[in-house]
């Protein structure tokens, strides 16, 4: 099989997983917010509900369209779609599991092992504002523009912070952007979160400012903007931002667990590979990634129900003077004691 | 001034650096709310489950049968006299030769219809029916598309035969 082939169908798959595990997070939200609040949720389409993304989907399709004729055409249609783009994209450079080999060659599971993945998420994750910035804007809605201003604010707020928590982690890499090399330099127990966890925590707080999840949810505040930047969206445009949110949850999440928790490493990871046979040591690998996405997604949905949404200065306020110093004072900490006491 | 001895005086106190830092209290505000997701459920799952109702629940009116299966009501206009939604119309008929085993009284009602979007469920009519003829149940009014398929003739209010409503819980010492 040649690696072209491979890389091809690699990226069909990877795709039809994102798609598959953020129709299934619309479900699952529902369900853990209902679990939260002492109710059932969804139980009618299927067994526990399970077809309701189903019917959900259909509904979507089915919607009458509606393209307000106030509004700019052709930006109202590319900002879903900008916005579902960015979001697909990310999952390129992220490596799901230990090499599998096919006919004695060994396939990487990841679609592109660039030198600078995580710089490469990055710049992506904030081309993503653009689908919101242009959807709030071509929206020629009030409700829709303050919400699409409140997200690109509250986006290059926190990125700065994300970005500056991600430069200690490469401090401990010597310096390799590939998200392959740092989940390498992860093997075994060795995880990131346990000699960073003042950078992980700022990260996590940055990744659900990013993917605009409650308490940061502030660009679609629905009791005070009405939705916010999707206000005036409707039909299979609306489900796309919908799902493009579920999607970069799923995404922040693989980042978050290749970044802080080793990745597709598991202790023992070593020994298991001495006793089975390579292949199936990757497919455990690639089980023990989704085992810790799905609960960072769990732990995204968690959070929303325990924390009521920030006010807007107030979210300015934590991510310039708070996660800003903390995070630039990490990278100065860890980078005197690489310089001083080494590894 | 002070006018009573329960005033308090308030105080705001300075958060200390562990408050500010506020991450104390997100994780137990996250433990409060993993503890809900094992919680009992307060949801029935209403079609397949119905909850109980108290006694003294009024629901849909059944008009009652004696024990021979003859119809209690005598068309008196009492029970729309004394409703106050104005809900309740009938039209009364003499009752003829041979038809002894179906009417009780001389009297019947011929057409007997209860809005159920006008009824308040107060339950006056079953006061003041002398007859022991109508009763507000435990039963559901279920849903319907239009207002028309609400007003309810005696085709679903009168009890049948072979399946008779139960309102000892209304009535103690009704048997039937």
């Amino acid at each position: 099989m040649s690696v072209v082939l491979f890389k091809a169908i690699l990226i069909v798959i990877i795709f039809l997983i994102s798609l598959t595990v953020a129709a299934y997070s619309t479900y699952a939200e529902r369900k853990i917010a209902a679990f939260l609040q002492d109710r059932i949720g969804p139980d009618r389409a299927g067994p526990f509900g399970l077809l309701q993304p189903v019917a959900d989907g259909v509904k979507m399709f089915l919607k009458e369209e509606i393209i307000p004729t106030v509004s700019d055409k052709l930006l109202f249609i590319a900002g879903p779609s900008i916005f579902m783009l960015t979001a697909l994209m990310t999952s390129a450079v992220i490596p799901w599991g230990k090499p599998l080999e096919i006919g004695g060659k060994l396939y990487a599971l990841q679609v592109a092992d660039i030198n600078i993945g995580i710089l490469y998420v990055l710049g992506v994750v904030s081309l993503g504002v653009y689908g919101i910035m242009i959807g709030g804007w071509a929206s020629n809605n009030k409700y829709a523009l303050l919400g699409a201003i409140r997200a690109s604010s509250q986006m290059i707020s926190y990125e700065l912070a994300m970005g500056m928590s991600v430069i200690s982690i490469l401090l401990m890499t010597d310096g390799s952007l590939s998200l392959n090399a740092i989940v390498d330099s992860q093997k075994g127990m060795n995880w990131n979160v346990f000699y960073q966890p003042v950078a992980f925590i700022v990260f996590l707080v940055c990744a659900f400012a990013e993917t605009n999840r409650t308490p940061f949810d502030l660009p679609e505040s629905e009791s005070e903007l009405i939705g916010g930047f999707n206000t005036e969206y409707s039909s299979m445009k609306l489900g796309l931002y919908l799902f493009g949110e579920y999607i970069n949850m799923f995404i922040s999440s693989a980042i978050i667990a290749c970044l802080f928790f080793g990745g597709y490493n598991f202790p023992g990871i070593d020994y298991l590979g001495t006793i089975l046979p390579g292949n199936i040591v990757s497919i455990i690998s690639v089980g023990v990634l989704f085992g810790k996405i799905f609960f960072f997604i769990f732990f995204f949905m968690w959070v929303r129900w325990t924390i009521p949404r920030f006010r807007y200065d107030q979210l300015m306020r934590l991510g310039w003077q708070v996660l800003m110093p903390i995070a630039i004072i990490n990278v100065l900490v860890t980078g005197a004691i690489l310089t001083f006491f080494g590894n | 001034m002070q006018l009573t001895n329960r005033s308090k005086v308030v105080t705001k106190p300075e958060m200390t650096f562990v408050e500010r830092l506020y991450l104390p209290a997100i994780v137990s505000g996250l433990a409060i709310t993993i503890k809900h997701l094992f919680k009992k459920k307060a949801t029935l799952r209403y079609p397949e489950v119905t909850r109980e109702f108290a006694p003294v629940y009024r629901g849909m009116h059944v008009l009652k049968r004696d024990e021979a299966g003859r119809e209690n009501c005598t068309a008196c206009g009492l029970c729309a006299v004394s409703c106050p939604a104005e809900a309740i119309t009938m039209d009364a008929a003499e009752r003829q030769k041979g038809e002894e085993h179906l009417y009780r009284e001389e009297k019947y009602a011929a057409k007997y219809e209860i809005n159920m979007l006008r009824c308040i469920y107060c339950g006056l009519c079953e006061e003041a029916c002398p007859k022991d003829a109508i009763y507000l149940t435990d039963r559901l009014v279920p849903s319907e598309f239009t207002r028309g398929e609400f007003v309810y003739g005696k085709d679903i209010l009168v009890e049948k035969i072979d399946d008779r409503v139960d309102i000892s819980k209304r009535k103690k010492s009704y048997t039937i």
